[in-house]
This record gives C-alpha cells, sequence and structure tokens, in this order.
C-alpha cells in the first residue's frame, strides 16, 4: 500500500515544475500550459486526500476545478490568439499595455 | 508490490513529463509531453480509485482542453521562443531559486508526521470513486456550486467569442 505521503509528495513536486516553468518561461502559450501543470498538481492532491478521508467532496472539487480550468484556458487562449494577431507577439515581456 | 511498481513508474513517468513540458523550446512538445501528464495522472486517480475523475481527466483535459492547446499552437505557427537577453540569467535563477524553496516548504509540511494519514480499505468497499458516488454527492450536497459552475462557462464563451470577434 502506498502512503498518502507519497502521492502528496508527488504533488508537491508537480505543482514546483509547474511554477518554475511559470517563472522561467516567456511565452504566453507556455504560461498556461503551466497553469495547467499546477491545477493538475492540486487535482492529485484532491482525490489522494478524498481517497485517505473516505469521502468523496475532494473528487466533486476536482470535477469543479476542471470545468474552471476548461473555462480559463478557453479565455487565455482567445486573448493570446488577440496578442499574436493585433501585437504581434506571444512574449509576456512585451506585453506591457497595462503597466503603469 | 504489483501497485508500487505501478505508482513509481506512472509517477516517474509523469515527472520526466513534466520536466519536458518546461524545458522544451517547442511548444507543440511541450503540449505533447503535458498530453503524457494527463494521462499518468488519470493511471494514478485510477489507483485512488476515482474511476469518474479518471474518466473526466482523459475526456476533458486530454480530448478537449489540449486539443484546443493544439489548435492554437498550429494556428500561430509559432518560431522557437525568443528570451529577452537581459534578463535570461535574472529570470532563470530566481524562477529556479523560488520553485525550490517552494518544494522545501511543501515537503516539509506534507512529510510531517500529521499529514501522514492512513488509507483505508473501507473506502473503497463502498463504491466510493464511481459515477453514483460522485453524482449523488454533485446533485444533493454540492448542487449550488454545480448550477453556479453553467454561468462561470457561459461567461468563459461569451468572453472568447466577443474576444475572437474583436477587430481594431
Amino acid at each position: 500500500m502506498i502512503p498518502l505521503t507519497h502521492y502528496l509528495l508527488l504533488s508537491a513536486v508537480l505543482l514546483t515544475i509547474g511554477l518554475a516553468g511559470i517563472m522561467t518561461r516567456r511565452n504566453v502559450l507556455m504560461i498556461l500550459l503551466c497553469i495547467e501543470l499546477m491545477f493538475n498538481a492540486a487535482n492529485l492532491a484532491f482525490v489522494a486526500y478524498a481517497r485517505a478521508w473516505g469521502d468523496v467532496s475532494g473528487q466533486v472539487a476536482v470535477v469543479f476545478i476542471i470545468t474552471v480550468a476548461a473555462a480559463e484556458v478557453t479565455v487565455g487562449l482567445a486573448i493570446a490568439i488577440l496578442l499574436a494577431r493585433q501585437l504581434r507577439t506571444l512574449n509576456a515581456d512585451e506585453v506591457s499595455l497595462l503597466k503603469w | 508490490m504489483l501497485e508500487a511498481v505501478c505508482f513509481y513508474a506512472f509517477a516517474a513517468l509523469m515527472l520526466i513529463a513534466a520536466l519536458s513540458v518546461i524545458l522544451n523550446r517547442q511548444p507543440i512538445y511541450s503540449v505533447l509531453s503535458l498530453l503524457v501528464v494527463m494521462f499518468c495522472l488519470a493511471a494514478l486517480f485510477i489507483m485512488l480509485g476515482a474511476y469518474f475523475v479518471a474518466a473526466l481527466q482523459v475526456l476533458l483535459y486530454a480530448g478537449a482542453v489540449l486539443v484546443l492547446f493544439l489548435f492554437v499552437v498550429m494556428l500561430l505557427n509559432l518560431e522557437r521562443e525568443t528570451l529577452a537577453r537581459m534578463r535570461v540569467f535574472t529570470l532563470r535563477g530566481v524562477g529556479t531559486a523560488a520553485a525550490m524553496c517552494l518544494l522545501i516548504l511543501l515537503w516539509k509540511m506534507l512529510a510531517s508526521p500529521q499529514a501522514a494519514a492512513r488509507f483505508t480499505d473501507a473506502a473503497t468497499a463502498r463504491g466510493h470513486g464511481s459515477i453514483e458516488a460522485v453524482g449523488r454527492a454533485l446533485f444533493t450536497t454540492y448542487l449550488v456550486p454545480f448550477e453556479l459552475t453553467s454561468f462561470l462557462i457561459l461567461a468563459a464563451i461569451i468572453g472568447a467569442v466577443t474576444l475572437g470577434k474583436f477587430h481594431e
């Protein structure tokens, strides 16, 4: 039997990889991909705890997270297409229109 | 024994694929690596007895979200990513350092004895991850949040369509 701690540490490593990706990559699409990676790390922790406590609520939370992630990706990719079309760049450093 | 072998094999494959997501220069390879991560996660969900969530993971993440990513990557015809020259070193250094700090913090928290709950076999015996169990919770206890997600999806659809039609 695999202890719960192993699943949680795996989830922590996955979250860390996602964070490292967000902070080191500059492409908007890559940042969105790394956010997906972090969502999945959270999902793994939720499901592991749901199993450990014998409570189905953790799995319901994962259903909601997947829905929210799908909505987020839809709008995020629409913005990425708009950036590529209007500013001709996908580099997050060059998109500083909102910077004061 | 078999469970341990499966867990470590899928965990190792998942971490390698996740590293490949953030280290690849070509976005299309990153998207395909993320697909491998999703399938490994679905396998881990099945090992945890969450069959419905595993199916959702494959159908929604691998089937819908990543296909959307693939469409956009191919539509935009991306060239290799260019990094801002001045900031490459600081970005890499600070990014990796912050990630390492988070990892150490989480490791300390999660490896502590309080967090180490034991899995109970009674949970799986009650059909804990089946569609029926998840659906029952979703339509009774969590009915209001479930209905609210429909507003969220509607907002996302309207946002995407409005952004897509935006010209000058």
